[in-house]
């Protein structure tokens, strides 16, 4: 690939960096990043990465841009009320960036569509916002063999890790299955300071940047989290758990399932239990 | 005795297990945690059963959701 005079003149902050150069914006340009879930955490991600230039990004969402999305879901605007989310979010990132490609997926991620979905990208971004979900992209991952950076916000508080399936501490590592519904809080519950996602959206751009461009030491078997209020960072280490059920020792998790239905419902009565893959 | 908690120092008697010291430091919904403890993750399975040391390094990890911000997640609850 040889750049454009101007695209050196785009990406000429990044080229003058020596870690990065002519050759690391070329590796970006070359690089694919898929980005699951348009909101909180999605948003920043996909306006640093379109801006840096990154050559392909994907985007799954299923859900439209909602009033209540807009007081931290920065690439959705007033006007797109209503709009799918994956609409506005490749409109803002084309907007900012022509260069790139922008795929986008308006589905929701599930076990009959995740790994070909998956497959396509160089890394992953879990920008979703419920445990189901995020337990789906940890495993897709593994079992498509790609890297991705987790991260949760709730009230004022962030946290982040990068997972290199196989090599480093997995999210089942850490969390092992999907908490009962209604146990924790969500954002929609309990409430989430809208800068914060952007804080850790941010973080996983950052971490989807380094691996493309193979510099500096990923957020790999530690886990991250930061206090808003006391504006603290600490980083925990997290070793490999040899009972994970996904990567550990004796593996009980062999292909993707998907984890949506909450326990607590009544299949008598619950829509939950139809339109399940395979039934 | 003495233990750090979260990358803070805390004094704890003696015969306290992980089930304990969750009760003590007040976590209301002991599911949305994983505990880690020297480094380790400890089987919720064996939160009451695991008896904490003097020296001991305690993580609280919590879970956390958020991004995308749907209100489907509450669905049934």
């Amino acid at each position: 690939m040889q750049l454009t005079e101007e695209q050196i003149e785009r990406y000429s902050r990044h080229i003058l960096l020596p870690e990065v150069g002519g050759k690391g914006q070329e590796k970006l340009l070359a690089g694919r990043v898929l980005i699951v879930g348009a909101g909180g955490l999605g948003s920043p991600a996909g306006l640093y990465l379109a801006a840096a230039g990154v050559g392909k990004i994907g985007i799954v969402d299923s859900d439209v841009v909602d009033l209540t999305n807009l007081q931290r879901q920065i690439m959705h605007e007033t006007a797109d009320l209503g709009v799918p989310k994956v609409n506005s979010a490749m409109t803002r990132m084309r907007a900012i960036n022509p260069d790139i490609e922008v795929r986008v997926y308006p589905k929701k991620l599930m076990a009959d569509n995740a790994v070909d979905i998956i497959s396509d990208y160089d890394f992953v971004i879990d920008g979703t916002d419920n445990f189901p979900a995020k337990f789906l992209v940890a495993d897709a991952c593994h079992f498509a063999d790609k890297p991705y950076s987790h991260a949760g916000i709730l009230r004022f508080t962030g946290q982040a890790i990068t997972v290199i399936p196989r090599k480093t501490t997995c999210y089942r590592c850490i969390f092992n299955a999907p908490p009962p519904p209604g146990a924790v809080p969500s954002c929609s519950q309990a409430g989430v300071l809208g800068v914060l996602a952007g804080v850790m959206g941010c973080i996983q751009a950052t971490e989807a940047a380094k691996y493309l461009l193979g510099i500096g030491e990923l957020l790999t078997d530690r886990l991250l989290v930061y206090d808003a209020l006391s504006m603290g960072f600490r980083t925990v280490n997290v070793a490999r758990n040899r009972k994970c059920p996904l990567c550990g020792d004796s593996p009980t998790i062999s292909r993707l399932q998907d984890e949506e239905r909450p326990i607590a419902c009544d299949p008598e009565t619950c829509d939950c239990y139809q339109n399940e893959p395979g039934n | 005795m003495n233990i750090t908690v979260n990358g803070e120092s805390a004094d704890i008697a003696e015969q306290v297990s992980i089930s304990d010291l969750l009760t003590i430091r007040n976590v209301k919904m002991p599911d949305m945690v994983s505990v880690e403890r020297n480094g380790e993750m400890v089987d919720r399975s064996a939160f009451g059963e695991t008896f904490l040391a003097g020296g001991d390094k305690i993580e609280f990890l919590y879970f956390m959701g958020g991004g995308n911000g749907s209100e489907r997640t509450t669905r049934c609850n």
